[in-house]
């Protein structure tokens, strides 16, 4: 499985509060979620995200396990997210709706070129290569499929 | 020689292992999404529907017309496939599960992330986002990484004003806000046998502040009275000699009064050196600390005298309320000129009933203060009941008396 796409840099310790805030949790309409993305961090970087990939530092997506701050990324048209470390409900919740996830620790600006394999191991920052921490053999499975759901039916 | 975690899902850290649950649980919020994933699942039967729990608390009673559709439709859902269902009310998840459903030693996991309160008895508890849990629905159990274990050894007892929730913000500071992801906190030492069981789940409660998996308690004289209250009769748990990655050691006798300042749970200071920062809101409940205990101890400190800011007050679930009422504590606490919420997470997560206005700030006994997370521009200081109560009084934070 691979992706590129150009890199929005986030800091550390970035929770799900501000990913999607709990105000906008009380509907089904999945594309709310992605308008309002990060809307607390920074009101201008929801269309910013589209065809983008992020990159984040430390403990990306810590706090409440709400699956609406992975659906919104990916509704908004992330197309990875890259970060040092993850929180782990929000990593898991990542792979179950098909929203690649990448733990490396690289260093970049806004607008730098990312390229991922996560077949094998690895992402490109303008070109040069870090190595990541693997998926199982399951979670790609489950990413290949676009998610949980879509694996589940192709899998009975 | 295992720990405890180790122990009840049968594989030394760092394994997978594919575990039965004992016990899934969604609630309102999480319960719509899960529902969703069944669908497109295509999943119609559900193989052990007795296991599952519906619980109702994140916005209850509803607040618009859009929720109270969704939550029709979950309750609808439960009715149908047999889930049993704690409708508006009954209580925050937690504390529901808490209430004699959950036993030591069960595999435990709930569409939430504060699920790790469970390990409090025991338990192998923690949370999952909804279309894993959706999948756990359908299939009856899941994966785990089984966690390597940081130990909490503590010693002495808490003393003076001191509460759980201080020595809850004491660890979190300690480990910091990923201090502990992946793994799980191991409550161990002298000091756990002097805590109530409130007192413990408060403390299980926070261990995800830290990143942490579960936070987990040997199960013992406390937890077999509190489980014999409910009616059921279980063992205590016997720890093993075990490799912990690393060991906390935390003496209760040193635990004062913390408050942690906006906007994160790990920066936390002693409520002596904010003393006096203006207050807006005092908020007294969620599943960090809306128990017994901790209403108790709020209601001995504003018995007799008014507060000075709006107070709002919501018990973790009815049986809470219910005793509260009875012990006349309830009274104490409406008499001060308190505001008392239906049992459920109230404005917790800055959905509906509580939240805060631009620039005001709110001294909450729940476990976090993220930016806006209780509403746009407010501003989160988290403490104890005992300081909630010392600060509604004066409308600045302070310093609670000893108990
Ligand atoms: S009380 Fe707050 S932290 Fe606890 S389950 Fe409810 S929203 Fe989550």
């Amino acid at each position: 499985m691979q992706g590129t796409g150009p890199a929005v840099c986030l800091g550390d310790d970035i929770d799900t509060d501000v990913i999607i805030a709990g105000r906008y949790l009380r509907t089904k309409d999945r594309s709310v979620w992605a308008e309002h993305a990060f809307e607390d961090l920074d009101p201008t970087l929801a269309p910013r995200i589209r065809g983008a990939v992020i990159v984040a530092g430390r403990n990306m997506g810590c706090g409440s396990s709400r699956e609406q701050a992975v659906v919104a990324l990916r509704e908004a048209g992330v197309v990875a997210v890259v970060a040092e470390s993850f929180a782990r409900i929000f990593f898991r919740n990542a792979v179950n709706v098909g929203l690649p996830v990448i733990e490396a620790a690289v260093s970049c600006t806004d607008g730098a070129r990312i390229a991922f394999d996560l077949d094998n191991g690895w992402v490109e920052v303008d070109g040069v290569r870090y190595p990541v921490c693997p998926l199982s053999e399951k979670m790609v499975a489950i990413l290949r499929a676009g998610g949980l759901a879509p694996y589940w039916r192709s899998s009975r | 020689m295992s720990t405890l975690s180790e122990a009840i899902l049968g594989a030394p850290a760092g394994e997978y292992v594919d575990r039965e649950v004992d016990i899934a649980f969604a609630h309102d919020g999480t319960g719509v999404l899960t529902r969703e994933a069944l669908r497109e699942m295509g999943v119609e039967q559900l193989p052990h529907p007795d296991r599952l729990r519906l619980i109702f608390d994140h916005i209850v009673p509803a607040n618009t017309g859009t929720t109270a559709t969704l939550q029709a439709e979950l309750r609808e859902y439960a009715r149908a496939s047999g889930i049993a269902l704690s409708d508006a009310g009954g209580g925050i998840c937690h504390q529901v599960m808490s209430e004699g459903v959950v036993r030591p030693g069960m595999v435990v996991v709930g569409a939430d992330s504060h699920t790790c309160t469970l390990g409090a008895l025991g338990a192998f508890a923690t949370g999952v986002g909804a279309t894993d849990m959706a999948a756990i629905w359908a299939s009856g159990g899941t994966w785990f990484r089984v966690p390597e274990t940081i130990a909490i050894r503590l010693s002495g007892n808490l003393s003076g004003p001191a509460d759980p929730k201080d020595l809850a913000l004491a660890y979190v500071a300690k480990l910091g806000m990923e201090g502990a992801t992946y793994r799980a906190l191991e409550f161990v030492g002298d000091g756990a046998a002097g805590i109530s069981m409130d007192g413990r789940l408060t403390l299980s409660n926070m261990a995800v502040e830290t990143g942490a998996k579960t936070g987990i308690f040997y199960a013992d004289a406390v937890t077999v009275r509190h489980l014999a209250d409910y009616g059921t009769t279980v063992s205590p748990q016997v720890p093993e000699d075990c490799r912990y990655e690393r060991t906390i050691e935390i003496d209760l006798d040193d635990i004062v009064p913390l408050v942690a300042v906006p906007h994160r749970v790990d920066t936390v200071r002693e409520a002596e050196e904010v003393a006096g920062t203006p207050i807006d809101q005092v908020f007294v409940g969620t599943c960090t600390n809306g128990r017994y205990d901790d209403l108790a101890r709020f209601a001995r400190i504003v018995r007799g005298k008014k507060v000075a800011v709006r107070t709002l007050v919501i018990p973790a679930s009815r049986s809470v309320l219910a005793r509260a009422i009875a012990d006349g504590i309830l009274a104490d606490i409406v008499d001060a000129g308190c505001t008392i919420g239906s049992p459920g997470c109230g404005p917790c997560l800055g959905a509906h009933m509580g939240v805060l206005g631009e620039g005001e700030v709110c001294l909450s006994t729940a476990n976090r203060n993220f930016k806006n997370r209780m509403g746009v521009g407010g501003e989160i200081y988290l403490s104890s009941a005992a300081t909630a109560a010392a600060s509604a009084l004066t409308g600045v934070i302070t310093v609670p008396e000893a108990a």
